[in-house]
């Protein structure tokens, strides 16, 4: 149910609200001018073609917040009602486009320079070189070639989470307690989860882990020497902070079905294995479905743990993405090329993802 | 009779099996979730031997030192005295509070109005109507971090804005708007329009209708979606490490900065990540309903 049909005032256009459309109108072209006279100017200044302008570009902020304020302005005068129920929507509109679209425009710009913070010669076009050495970065490939190997590691974290949320929907004891304690890794910094696990627990001469690994008879419990060790040891510390939040949703699913559902399964004579995979499973499908794409998105996302504990290594093996082109930048202050590899990176997901969606969509609409 | 009593028996065995089988996992996984913030705040209180020998329970098999707080400043005998590495530490922890406190207050604003303007009202933007406005928002989260951290290098280098709280504070927003909108959209469906109809009835305005009627119902969802933006902006670390050096460096920053030196005490680095977690122990421990809530918003159709 939505207010816009109802419009409390109809004010007909009489001659003073024709006025206050004109001076709302006036308004924001007004201040569309000014800002764009004063980025012309500032690019200018940075260009050095004319000598005034200001040191830096905070005045275009201001001025942009100006703009903002006689947009807002400028539609109630013009539209009203209507425009009252805009003022709801632009603030979070227009600092998305600041904040989101502007920079990964801009950043598309920066992608085709070979921008270099440290470099003293200035910026040149280089979109050609950029995208050659992309291709060439086996660094690059064998990261995104990571990123397929963590992406399919969500599967199995899917499995423990609703192992775990079948738990926690039984009927126990102390449930409250349980709930509370499985929720706690997701709380964690990845960071902090970096030094307790992985530069701790894991580390090869004191940590418990290794400790625990020698009992078992690994005599060399080293978890980042090895390329596919180190891989499951870094899915196994994310997964150890993502789970619950897969758990949680799951759990929600659960307590959401209704309770005549098993009733009536345990009545026709069903066991606890046929309840779940003919009756639990099936009406679950869609919060999974949710659970599974909001997770990929966030593993796409995997860098802290790897900057933290491995930086990568074993020789690239653990290199997500993120964690790569925040080396680019930290040990070659590449910008350019950075942002090159991490616009196609952002191609790539939104391909990926689009895919995923559809897919998901597809699949949920014939399995009802 | 007798083999009706032994398909009870049958039964009752099977029932034991199941309840034990199904504790011992309970169990499990309560261990795993709780051992490494057990490790890490044990480890705190211990000295190289403990940590060589492999000791894990305090008081049995060692015994507890106030090492790792030391050399935070925070143990008993430092307290009181003047510290630098404490001040370091609090400059960085009140950073972080700052950062994300800040961060969320900015994002409940910004969401719970966008929120509200998306379950009452219908926006046509050119051919893009609520469905598609609404998915716009929520679709910037797959945007990893790493596409944007560059470009904001340079543009807040421009803008003045590295190192700065403020800047880091509009990162933050941005990161955790598209949950808060999600979250509070939910929220205001869920409140029935009759209310806001009584009030326009009374004379109240959109806006007064909204901040007299609406607003405080909607208090919990509010709370849900503060709460999960303080706990994400806190424990933020991608951006955080490249666009602060030293002003406004949060506690993440400086938690890794020390990780990565090679032969830091363990005592001292479980003493910092223990000052680090602690606060979201506590919170997960007692608003983990509300948690719970801003997570699941609009997952249950």
């Amino acid at each position: 149910m939505t207010a816009g049909s109802v419009s409390r005032l109809t004010v007909f256009p009489d001659r003073r609200a024709v006025s206050r459309a004109a001076t709302g109108r006036a308004l924001v072209v007004l201040a569309s001018l000014l800002l764009a006279a004063l980025c012309v100017v500032q690019v200018l200044n940075n260009l050095g073609a004319i000598s005034f302008g200001f040191a830096d570009w905070r005045p275009v902020a201001y001025v942009y917040l100006l703009w903002a304020v006689a947009l807002g302005t400028g539609l109630v005068l013009i539209r009203g009602e209507r425009g009252y129920h805009a003022l709801f929507l632009l603030p979070a509109l227009l600092f998305t486009i600041a904040m989101v679209i502007f920079p990964t425009i801009f950043g598309l710009y920066i992608a085709s320079t070979d921008w270099n913070l440290s470099s003293l010669t200035g910026v040149h076009y280089n979109i050609v070189g950029n995208f050659r050495s992309m291709f060439h970065d086996a660094f690059y490939w064998n990261a995104l070639t990571n990123m397929v190997w963590y992406t399919l590691s969500v599967p199995v974290q899917y499995g423990i989470a609703f192992g775990l949320a079948l738990l926690l929907n039984s009927d126990i004891r102390a449930r409250k307690f349980f709930r509370v304690v499985f929720l706690l890794p997701f709380m964690l910094s990845p960071v902090a989860v970096s030094w307790m696990i992985g530069k701790s627990i894991m580390e090869y001469r004191f940590g418990p882990a290794a400790s625990l690994a020698r009992f078992l008879g690994w005599d060399t419990p080293a978890f980042f020497a090895s390329p596919w060790v180190a891989r499951a040891s870094i899915v196994a510390m994310d997964a150890w902070v993502w789970i619950p939040f897969m758990m949680v949703l799951l759990l929600a699913g659960l307590q959401a079905l209704p309770h005549e559902v098993s009733e009536a399964a345990k009545v026709d004579g069903a066991n606890p294995w046929q309840t779940f995979w003919k009756v639990i499973f099936p009406l679950m499908l869609p919060i999974s479905v949710t659970a599974v794409i909001l997770r990929v998105i966030f593993e796409l996302k995997l860098a802290d743990i790897v900057i933290n504990v491995t930086a990568g290594g074993p020789g690239g093996a653990t290199d997500t993405v993120s964690s790569f082109v925040y080396r680019v930048y930290r040990d070659r202050s590449n910008v350019g090329y950075g942002t090159m590899l991490a616009e196609f990176y952002l191609v790539l997901i939104i391909i990926f993802v689009g895919i995923l969606l559809a897919a998901a969509t597809r699949w949920l609409r014939r399995f009802n | 009779m007798s083999a009706r009593i032994t398909r009870r028996a049958g039964h009752r065995a099977r029932y034991v099996t199941g309840r034990t089988l199904m504790y011992a996992a309970l169990l499990f996984w309560a261990f795993v979730s709780l051992f490494p913030i057990y490790w890490t705040v044990t480890t705190s209180f211990k000295v190289a031997v403990d940590v060589t020998q492999g000791h894990l329970v305090p008081w049995v098999d060692f015994a507890p030192r106030w090492r790792g707080w030391r050399a935070l400043g925070l143990s008993p005998e430092t307290i009181v005295m003047s510290w630098p590495s404490r001040d370091e530490f609090l400059a960085r922890f009140g950073n972080s509070i700052i950062a994300s406190v800040g961060a969320a207050l900015g994002a409940v604003a910004l969401g719970s109005l966008a929120g509200y303007g998306l379950a009452r009202f219908e926006y046509k933007f050119g051919p893009w109507r609520n469905k598609d406005i609404s998915f716009f928002f929520l679709s910037q989260l797959i945007l990893p971090p790493v596409v944007l951290a560059l470009p904001f290098l340079i543009l807040y280098k421009q803008l003045v804005l590295l190192d700065s709280k403020l800047g880091l504070i509009m990162v933050y927003v941005l990161m955790v708007l598209p949950i808060v909108i999600w979250i509070m959209r939910d929220q205001f469906i869920a409140i029935p329009f009759e209310l806001e109809q009584a009030a326009y009835i009374d004379g109240a305005t959109t806006w007064g209708a909204f901040l007299r009627v609406v607003l405080p119902i909607a208090l919990p969802g509010m709370t849900a979606a503060f709460i999960l933006s303080v706990i994400l902006c806190w424990n933020e670390y991608f951006f955080a490490s490249l666009l602060t050096s030293t002003d406004a460096k949060t506690l993440p920053v400086m938690l890794a900065s020390q990780t990565g030196s090679q032969g830091i005490d363990w005592w001292s680095m479980a003493a910092l990540s223990t000052a680090a977690i602690a606060p979201l122990v506590v919170i997960g421990v007692f608003l983990e309903r509300y948690i719970v809530k801003g997570l699941t918003a609009g997952a249950i159709k």
